[in-house]
């Protein structure tokens, strides 16, 4: 029973890590894990069943990373399951701080973290350059590559960055 | 009380108005008057066809009845379409664009924000979710009304007929039909009476600034939410359409 019990806890760990380990297609320096949009991976009467928010409700990425989370998984050896999760939804606030530390190492200016606050949306943020860390920096445009970013531009090394949105 | 038919049906009447707006603003793309308008037009289309996907889906939960969103998006016909008639007016020039996406997402702000408590926790996943992305719309129209209200005589004359032109299509926001009723008594969804004075607030705040006036409403117009609608929407329809009806059960 013990030995059971123990075979399954490593199932589980390994399907965790198989599935934290993938990347995000649009923004391909961070994992699921580090993005915060993979919930939680259980293995329930033997299937992997790994449980994926959604960004933005519009995400053209939505299917494509619940598909590279199962394929992941069938790879591995699991039989899996993908379910969506939509409550509590995802925000910004859910990126770990390794993830942040490796989008601003990508170029990619983390969002800060006041999602929650009106703040963020209207009122003016200050974003530091990814490069140089300067906080001389505009906005170029509201609406970045993907549903996630917007574009500015350092003052100082000149340096076009993308921002990602505080949602 | 509210049946799960009252329930569908208002939000598949919401996932219209989310739908046509977004199939509206995709056809800017490619044709904007500026780089970052290219972007943001498309990018605008995809949070509301996104959230029309959320609203269909779940209505088809609700239904049970076997039909899928592509079915309802892609499947009815014209009087079957229950969306206002704000969001099927023609594009227009930018002005007429960006007034009625900012009196679309002015509306569906406070909407979301209300629909956080509601008694579905599906809905208050969506909402939380929505309300953030609606109000980047809210921050991008607002500062073009503001930066073509207050701008070149051109601009500040056509921002004031783009105002003419739509105001009187932004009463139909607010009609309850019965179903709608049925759900704010079941505290499904949203009155829509109490959301009227913020959405009152956003637009009188940035017509100040853009030295807009807010024209009284003599005849408003309406008969979306009976599936009465313009005739620009058959055109529209054919369009948005066009490859279901011609190839039926096309997938790519």
């Amino acid at each position: 029973m013990v030995s059971a019990l123990a075979a399954h806890d490593f199932e589980q760990a390994r399907a965790l890590s198989v599935a934290s380990a993938v990347l995000d297609p649009e923004v391909p320096c961070v994992t699921v894990a580090d993005l915060g949009i993979l919930r939680s991976v259980d293995i329930i009467d033997g299937v992997a069943v790994a449980k994926v928010t959604p960004t933005y409700s519009g995400c053209p990425a939505v299917l494509a990373i619940e598909l590279a989370v199962e394929t992941a998984l069938l790879d591995a050896g699991f039989e899996a399951r993908i379910e969506r999760v939509i409550s509590p939804a995802w925000t910004t606030d859910w990126i770990t701080p390794a993830g942040r530390e490796k989008l601003r190492a990508y170029g990619i200016a983390p969002p800060g973290k006041t999602s929650s606050s009106k703040m963020a949306l209207f009122g003016e943020i200050v974003v530091a350059c990814p490069r140089c860390a300067s906080q001389n920096t505009s906005k170029i445009s509201e609406f970045g590559s993907t549903a996630c970013k917007a574009q500015y531009q350092c003052a100082d090394c000149k340096e076009p960055f993308d921002y990602f949105k505080c949602i | 009380m509210a049946t799960n038919a009252d329930f569908a049906n208002t939000l598949i009447a919401l996932a219209d108005d989310h739908l046509i707006l977004g199939h509206r603003l995709s056809q800017w793309c490619g044709h904007a008057p500026m780089l970052e308008e290219d972007l943001s037009m498309p990018n605008m289309a995809l949070d509301l066809i996104g959230q029309a996907r959320n609203l269909y889906s779940y209505a088809c939960i609700l239904e049970g009845s076997g039909r899928s969103e592509d079915d309802l998006a892609f499947l009815r016909s014209d009087r079957e379409y229950k969306n206002c008639l704000m969001v099927e007016r023609p594009n227009g020039d930018f002005a007429h664009t960006i007034l009625r996406e900012l009196y679309f997402a002015a509306f569906m702000h406070p909407y979301w924000e209300a629909a956080q408590s509601s008694a579905d926790k599906t809905i208050c996943g969506y909402a939380q979710k929505a309300e953030k992305e609606i109000a980047y719309h809210i921050r991008h129209c607002g500062e073009w009304v503001i930066r073509l209200g207050d701008g070149t005589k051109e601009s500040a004359e056509r921002m004031r007929k783009a105002v003419t032109a739509l105001h009187p299509y932004t009463e139909e926001l607010f009609t309850i039909t019965p179903a709608h009723q049925a759900c704010i008594d079941a505290g499904l969804l949203p009155d829509l009476a109490t959301l009227k004075s913020a959405w009152s607030m956003t637009i009188s705040t940035i017509f100040k600034d853009a030295f807009l006036e807010i024209p009284e409403i003599a005849f408003p117009q309406e008969g979306g939410r009976d599936g009465r609608h313009t005739e620009d929407f058959g055109h529209l329809l054919s369009e948005l359409q066009f490859m279901q009806r011609a190839y039926p059960g096309q997938k790519w």
